[in-house]
């Protein structure tokens, strides 16, 4: 059953990625691609991490994709509409990441060792609820000092933002 | 149980959707975009390891990701914003000067 549930998403989170990369209008790849977040949250919560799946739904979805779109209806399609690709030798870039995957193949097959890990992880009584209770208390006692960076980091990127977004004034 | 092989394949055949699309596509928009697909393949193998290792890590580390990705997404619009307003243009291969 999971393994049903797992092509599944995992087949429209493909085909949503596709579908952003070979979309003309911009307004279509921002809605494929909250297709494939939402897919990849689901995925999230068949790895029993819910606090996550919430998140990237929030964070992704909610605030990433509406920026997005906001921008995008500022902007003048048109221009893209008829340029999708970079001029030249399209074929000639398309070999990077075919020869990246090419690499990663045989990491992929490999690592079907790596599920030892997890035997040896059950043996060794590790048994993880997953709960948000639980990773709560791991986020404000043993990591609050990159928390609190984090938080930091995103105020200054606030800050930032609209600072280099805001009109001069001459 | 899903094999873990199954949910790394996944994560890598986005991350080469992510980087194709970086690479290919003119519009500066839609770049960025493909950006945050290759910053998802990146949490689905943290989350993959720490459910399969049973180890509450990758997840704290991914939440720090979708974090540092939200300041990124907030900046590089910010950008795109003012370039549009100097110079009026969005695709990739003409965007060469740092003054106006």
């Amino acid at each position: 059953m999971e393994v049903l549930f797992f092509l599944l998403f995992a087949a429209m989170a493909t085909v949503a990625g596709l579908g952003v990369v070979l979309a003309k209008n911009p307004v279509y790849s921002a809605l494929s691609l909250i297709v494939c977040f939402v897919q990849v949250a689901a995925l999230f919560i068949l790895l029993r991490s819910p606090f996550l799946a919430a998140v990237q739904i929030f964070v992704y979805v909610g605030t990433t994709i509406v920026l997005f779109i906001i921008v995008i209806v500022m902007l003048d399609i048109q221009q893209a509409l008829f340029e999708r690709f970079i001029p030249g030798n399209t074929l000639l870039i398309l070999a990077v990441p075919l020869v990246l995957g090419a690499t990663m193949l045989p990491m992929l097959l490999g690592s079907d060792k790596l599920a030892a890990l997890y035997t040896k992880s059950q043996a060794a009584g590790a048994q993880l609820e997953g709960t948000t209770a639980e990773l709560g208390t791991a986020l404000f006692t043993q990591y609050l000092l990159p928390f609190e960076v984090i938080s930091v980091i995103l105020l200054v990127a606030l800050v930032g933002a609209i600072l280099l977004a805001k009109k001069e004034t001459r | 149980m899903v094999p873990l092989s199954w949910y790394l394949a996944l994560s890598a055949i986005i991350f080469i959707i992510g980087l194709a699309g970086v690479l290919l596509r003119r519009n500066v928009l839609i770049v960025l975009m493909c950006l945050e697909l290759m910053l998802n393949s990146v949490n689905i193998n943290l989350i993959t390891f720490s459910y399969y290792l049973q180890d509450l890590r990758g997840q704290i580390l991914a939440i720090f990701v979708i974090t540092i990705t939200a300041a990124e997404v907030a900046v590089a619009l910010a950008i795109v914003i003012a370039m549009m307003r100097n110079r009026t243009t969005l695709k990739v291969d003409d965007i060469n000067l740092m003054k106006e």
